[in-house]
């Protein structure tokens, strides 16, 4: 199967490509680019996509696809689904479900459900056995399984020994420890401390909370020399933390959600429950603070925290609902709508934080756009606007605040691993 | 004269007009309390349901007085009565309240946003008798409705909340209520029971009781809880009491004008002294009864409004 995707703009940050050019494509791998013959062309079928791009897949390295054990919420094949339409070619999930991804089986299991889909899916290993914070999960035999990363999301690590345990032991494969920064001391509470909490009189979970896991592990990183990821960064402490970090030459990444950059706690006024996540949605300082941190490269990547809960849950009375909001079908068009039409990110610095550096953290191999390479890239249409519906979600579920919110920017089309998405339709090239 | 309001569920947006309306309608039926037959007609034919998910056994029995005084059918619905706790969400209780023709709903809740939450769920008017740390606007209301009938007034006068204001959702009502009275409103507490940011909402906030009794012409006394705060917001009951605990001592030294109001019930010995609580300046009693009447009023201005 031959298709030709006709005056593409070719974009690539990390191969500095921004060019139109005629892409060809024979049964999943890049044919030719530029210079197609006559006999190519009428020997294939052309997409005609001047003036959309053509990027390296977008990769979401934060999605919560709750296979095993929540099913009814999500599961592996239709959180994949859900990546494909949001334009992602590449997920890496969080170990919080059950049993967690503290075992190679576990591991093993979750890549046999993604098998021969588009997306590819990369487990995030657990960094203790059942995320209890005692003792370190097998990470060698869950890196032999496929785990990319490692992380207890949902918790902090719980204690500062065992951070420094899973640093050392991780720089044998120069894999992160991925942290969800929440001192559990100070954890619990429904949304972030402030005006606002005061005003709902809901319990409250402050910046600190946050700051203080950033700062204790980045000491222990640059004590150990450890690699250290920051998981959905919300507060300005925190971006600044990170920010001195790197200058002092500590090892450190930092990853952001579409909702910190875009909402505030002043959403909470409605009580609606999606707009219930943690870290919690702060203030128009931290937000105009992460900008700051997405512009200056403090953070690396946007991830989406793709949290499915099923509606029954998700529907409870404030205090009592779970934490977290669907991502991975409105993350690119928020991204373009509120970073890059808004002048904040160029299109070739949104790429590099959607698909470039989160590969680069997990040490996975960055696609290029080369002749005999396999295709792996997203086609996005930076002009469409669109109105995000839920009820069309490929998610098994539909908590997201962001329903009828007008968007600009969506992909077109994904093509990986032999396949593509084009028109909600999955072909085999 | 109507309420602009359909719902009361909180007093952070209604307006002085309305409030002056419930204050003054509390008065007729505070008269009628009087009466050897203390029960009027008007509301026959209403039915009112007291949905309880928490236990507060003084706020359910006013509300529920208030409802007979006024002759409205009334269902009560509580959490050891209710299949909450057998997987039925709590909107599917109310979906289920709301299809027997129930005209209004009085609701306690643990989770602040539920009140709001009903009237999106539901097309009964909806009172909140307290919903988490956030609002219970009857209390408030009930508060003013005393302090006016005892000082004349609420504008103009010094108003002092003392206790736990982190915790409370009588503290948050009564800020709302009585600033747009124009009354000045104060806190009194440790830092660790004041929550964040709360002089953004126009409040000065004491940490010295005798100062605070001082200034100010009315202190507005919270219950300590016990469970919450003994250890990690005070370090004992015992020095809570010695330092912000009012006592005869604290009055006598300091304003002997002044007026005590408690929400009840009371914490003997730890945010107020017996001596106190039985004595010449508090009204904890008129508070009660006074608080039949605030519910009838604010029941008989929604219940009658369409
Ligand atoms: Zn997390």
């Amino acid at each position: 199967m031959k298709i030709i995707l006709k005056e593409i703009t070719l974009l690539h940050p990390g191969q500095k490509i921004n060019e139109q050019k005629d892409l060809l494509i024979e049964n999943g791998i890049i044919k030719k680019i530029g210079n197609i013959s006559q006999n190519d062309f009428s020997s294939s079928e052309v997409f005609d996509f001047s003036g959309k791009y053509c990027v390296p897949g977008l990769f979401d390295m934060h999605v919560h696809l709750r296979e095993p054990g929540r099913e009814d919420a999500e599961t592996v094949l239709t959180g994949s689904n859900a990546a494909a339409a949001g334009g992602f070619t590449a997920v890496a999930c969080m170990p919080n479900t059950n049993p967690a991804i503290d075992s190679a089986e576990v591991a093993n299991f979750i890549k046999h459900r993604a098998e021969k889909h588009l997306v590819d899916v990369y487990p995030i290993g657990a960094v203790s056995k059942e995320r209890k914070g005692e003792s370190l999960a097998p990470i060698a035999e869950l890196v032999d399984a496929g785990a990319v990363g490692f992380s207890d999301d949902g918790v902090a690590v719980k204690t500062s020994a065992l951070v420094r345990s899973a640093l050392e032991y991780l720089k044998m494969y120069n894999l992160p420890l991925m942290e969800h920064c929440e001192d559990e001391s100070l954890a619990g509470g429904a949304m972030n401390e402030g005006t606002i909490s005061t005003e709902l009189g809901l319990p409250a979970l402050a910046t600190v909370a946050e700051d203080l896991t950033v700062a204790r592990d980045i000491l222990i990183a640059e004590y150990v020399g450890g690699k250290i990821h920051i998981q959905h960064i919300s507060s300005k402490k925190s971006v600044e933390l990170v920010r001195e970090a790197k200058t002092r030459g500590v090892n450190i990444t930092a990853e952001v959600t579409p909702h910190h950059f875009t909402l505030t706690d002043e959403e909470l006024r409605t009580y609606d429950t999606n707009y219930k996540m943690n870290p919690p949605l702060r203030t128009q300082e931290d937000v105009d603070a992460i900008i700051e941190g997405l512009k200056d490269g403090t953070i690396d990547c946007i991830a989406s925290d793709h949290a499915p809960h099923a509606i029954e849950d998700k529907e409870a009375e404030f205090i009592d609902a779970p934490n977290g909001i669907l991502g991975l079908e409105t993350q690119l068009g928020l991204a373009i709508s509120e970073l890059v039409k808004k002048k904040h990110l160029t299109l070739e610095q949104l790429i590099e934080k959607l698909s470039i550096n989160p590969r680069k953290i997990l040490n996975l191999q960055v696609p290029l756009f080369k002749e005999g390479e396999k295709a792996n890239l997203t086609i996005i249409d930076t002009e469409l606007i669109w109105t995000v519906d839920k009820n069309k979600f490929k998610s098994k579920s539909r908590n997201t605040p962001f329903d009828k919110r007008l968007l600009t920017g969506k992909a077109v089309a994904v093509i990986n691993n032999g396949k593509m998405l084009i028109d909600d339709e999955y072909r085999n090239l | 004269m109507s309420l602009a309001i359909n719902h009361l569920l909180g007093l952070q947006n209604v307006s002085k007009n309305d409030i002056q309306l419930i204050l003054d309608t509390a008065v007729t039926f505070r008269e009628v309390l009087d009466r050897p037959i203390k029960k009027v007609p008007t509301l026959k034919g209403t039915t009112v349901v007291n949905l309880f998910y928490e236990n507060s056994t003084r706020t359910r029995l006013s509300f529920e007085l208030a409802e007979k005084r006024l002759s409205a059918d009334t269902l009560n619905f509580s959490t050891s009565t209710s299949s909450t706790k057998k997987g039925e969400t709590f909107k599917d209780t109310v979906r289920n309240i709301e299809a027997m023709k129930i005209d209004m709903i009085i609701v306690r809740h643990k989770s602040a946003g539920v009140p709001l939450y009903l009237t999106k769920i539901s097309n009964a008017s909806i009172i909140n008798a307290g919903d988490g740390q956030h609002e219970h606007p009857t209390q408030a209301l009930l508060d003013m409705y005393s302090i006016r009938e005892k000082l004349g007034k609420l504008k103009g006068l010094k108003i002092c909340i003392v206790g736990d204001i982190r915790h409370s959702r009588v503290a948050l009502s009564n800020i709302y209520g009585l600033k747009t009275m124009g009354a000045e409103v104060s806190v009194c507490a440790p830092p660790t029971m004041i929550p964040k940011n709360l002089e953004t909402f126009g409040v000065k906030v004491y940490t010295d009781i005798h100062k605070a009794t001082r200034e100010n012409d009315v202190l507005n006394v919270l219950r300590i809880q016990l469970e919450r705060n003994a250890g990690s917001s005070i370090p004992s009951l015992r020095e809570y009491h010695n330092y912000f605990g009012i006592t005869s001592e604290v009055i006598e030294k300091n304003n002997k004008d002044i007026l005590i109001l408690h929400p009840g019930p009371i914490n003997r010995g730890v945010e107020m002294s017996s001596e106190v609580a039985d004595g010449p300046y508090q009204i904890i009693l008129d508070q009660v009864t006074n608080g039949v009447a605030i519910r009838m009023a604010v029941l008989y201005l929604l219940g009658t409004k369409n």
